[in-house]
């Protein structure tokens, strides 16, 4: 069909344009499934990694690394204390770990425009990346964005999935 | 499948681009939900040779009036030429104001319309026209007879031979699409997995500008319709998004967030040029959903600086700030009339997000949805109407409203969702 022709060489353009107006460090943005990461890898460290002693803690499900969700209250855009923990510890891990890139995707419930909730959610992925900033990660490791309303993780309009979806995500 | 092309094309049959028709969907159903107090009664004829069967040209002719709310059309089936005697009489006493006939003929192969637009009253032609077409764009020609209509009748020039784009989305498809204003003949501009927003047409009505997550981030892209190039034109770190055309088509002013909050940026339409419009300032304020008026002088957008979103307006360089919406916490994603008289936008009141336009000159604001979810508020290319997007039983539906609130339809689909609506601009 013709469509899917199509559709794959419009990708392919978009990659060559993008590549023309790109300032970018996240090049090397890494995958974002993070769970699926998390888990191959972490049995791949424990048992191939012969000889060498050290685990990356990233890679330990035990770790507060493993929690990389920020949860936001509504109309709010400031890190809870009860997040301080987690984003001091991925912005220590960042710090000593200067290869490490991550992303930080903000998000909002679905009420509201779709553009005036993008910023929102940028505001919440700012606020987090300023705050790992303070525990040492820098600037060209880090990388806020937002996708606002627009891949919201809990389906349905009840305050369950609000709460949900009011949330920044750590991707490495 | 068979790769088929629309083509869009000035009736004097100048010049004409070529859309690739990617796929074939399944129409928007139109469902009108109110209609205006002051109708003009017209009867309009079955067009002598009008495509077997179905009447194309006489009932796409009617439904584009009915759906004005302006018109209300009087049933008729009898067969009206484009010249001759009518009996004016006969028409007066079915009701009708005005009545239209017409005839349609091969010519070389193309098709030829030629009608007559009466005065039942008056007894004497208001037109008498003929345009010619090649046949694949028949619902064309019908749409600019209803456009000369609705024109002779109202004073107002008619919305209906435009087009529109919104995005439409089913599973984990997004598509954005480009439809004629009744929501016909669509084709996917750009398919994805990931999330479009945004998109903005530009003023000649060539190209679209859009947001994609396809990088796993808001970037800004700028889409040639006829040839489907597209270009990457604001990717910097952070979201990118917003883009709006100013009047001459030469720039986008865009939202980004590269030094962390959202914030207004003027940017070439080719990318390049970036100029920083406002600023986060003490209260780390966001800024976004600029849209140029239409005589470029000033921006309107969105912003959190008192609190709450309001709209603001600024010079273009991005002095003079001023507040724009007073009532209501949550004012969002103004919309200018072409007259830069009226600004449309999204407010919420009591938990409902709903659709208002303003008068600036007076002030005066108008309601103009029932909520609860609207967003979107898009100008026709005549002023008259405005389109939204809502969601009616967890679907996303695209809705229209006169300015004046007295007529209403919606466009929906049954298989998707279809949301952030664009009515492009009046075509040569």
């Amino acid at each position: 069909m013709s469509g899917i022709k199509t559709t794959a060489s419009i990708a392919a353009l978009v990659l060559l344009a993008a590549c023309s107006t790109v300032k970018l460090d996240d090049k090397a943005a890494p995958v974002e499934d993070r769970n699926a990461n998390a888990a191959s890898s972490s049995s791949n460290a424990d048992t191939g990694a012969v000889g060498s002693g050290t685990v990356d803690p990233l890679n330990d499900p035990t770790s507060i690394l493993a929690k990389r969700s920020v949860y936001f209250d509504l109309d709010k855009y400031v890190v809870k204390s009860e997040y301080n923990a987690v984003v001091e510890a991925h912005g220590k891990y960042l710090a000593g770990h200067p290869e490490r890139k991550v992303i930080i995707q903000g998000n909002t419930d679905e009420r509201g425009g779709s553009e005036y909730n993008l910023a929102l959610g940028q505001k919440r992925a700012e606020a987090v990346r300023r705050a790992m900033a303070l525990a040492g990660a820098k600037d060209s490791q880090m990388e806020a964005v937002s996708f606002g309303k627009e891949k919201p993780k809990a389906q349905g309009s009840n305050e369950a999935a609000w709460a949900e979806n009011r949330r920044a995500d750590i991707a490495y | 499948m068979k790769r088929s092309f629309l083509k869009i094309m000035a009736l004097s049959g100048a010049a004409a681009c070529l859309f690739p028709l990617l796929s074939a969907h399944a129409q928007l159903r139109v469902e009108i939900s109110g209609v205006g107090a002051n109708q003009i009664p017209i009867a309009i004829g079955q067009f002598f040779d009008d495509p077997a069967g179905d009447n194309q040209v006489t009932s796409i002719i009617k439904s584009d009036l009915q759906r004005s709310g302006l018109f209300r059309v009087i049933p008729s089936s009898d067969l009206t030429g484009e010249s001759g005697n009518v009996d004016d009489a006969r028409w007066r006493a079915l009701g009708a104001d005005a009545m239209v006939g017409g005839r349609l003929r091969r010519v070389d192969g193309r098709l030829e319309v030629r009608y007559r637009l009466r005065d039942t009253a008056k007894g004497a032609d208001l037109t008498a026209s003929a345009l010619t077409v090649n046949p694949q764009f028949i619902r064309l020609a019908a749409h600019r007879i209803a456009d000369d209509i609705f024109e002779k009748l109202t004073g107002i020039r008619g919305p209906f031979a435009t087009r529109i784009a919104y995005v439409a989305k089913s599973g984990n498809e997004y598509r954005l699409e480009v439809a004629d204003s009744d929501g016909e003949n669509a084709f996917t501009a750009f398919r994805d997995t990931e999330p479009v927003i945004s998109p903005a047409w530009s003023p000649d009505g060539s190209k679209l500008a859009y947001v994609s997550f396809n990088t796993k981030k808001p970037v800004v892209y700028v889409q040639e319709l006829a040839t489907r190039r597209r270009i990457a034109v604001a990717n910097f770190k952070g979201s990118n998004s917003a883009p709006a055309w100013s009047p001459d088509g030469r720039r986008l002013a865009i939202a980004l967030a590269r030094d962390g909050l959202t914030q207004v940026y003027l940017i070439n339409a080719e990318g390049g040029d970036l100029k920083q419009l406002t600023t986060a300032g003490g209260s780390g304020a966001i800024n976004t959903e600029p849209c140029f008026s239409p005589d470029g002088q000033f921006i309107y957008f969105t912003s959190d600086r008192g609190g709450g979103p309001q709209i603001y307006r600024m010079n273009l360089d991005g002095s003079d700030v001023r507040r724009i919406t007073t009532a209501g916490s949550y004012n969002i994603s103004p919309a200018l009339s072409p007259d830069g008289k009226m600004l449309s936008y999204i407010s919420r009141r009591e938990g409902q997000f709903q659709v208002h336009v303003l008068e600036l000159a007076t002030s005066q604001e108008l309601r103009l949805s029932d909520g609860p979810l609207d967003e979107s508020p898009s100008f026709a290319p005549n002023g008259r109407y405005v389109m939204y997007a809502s969601k009616s039983g967890g679907q996303g539906t695209l809705s229209v409203v006169a300015v004046d609130g007295s007529a209403r339809y919606t466009l929906s689909a049954k298989a998707f969702a279809i949301r952030e609506p664009a009515w492009g601009p009046f075509t040569k």
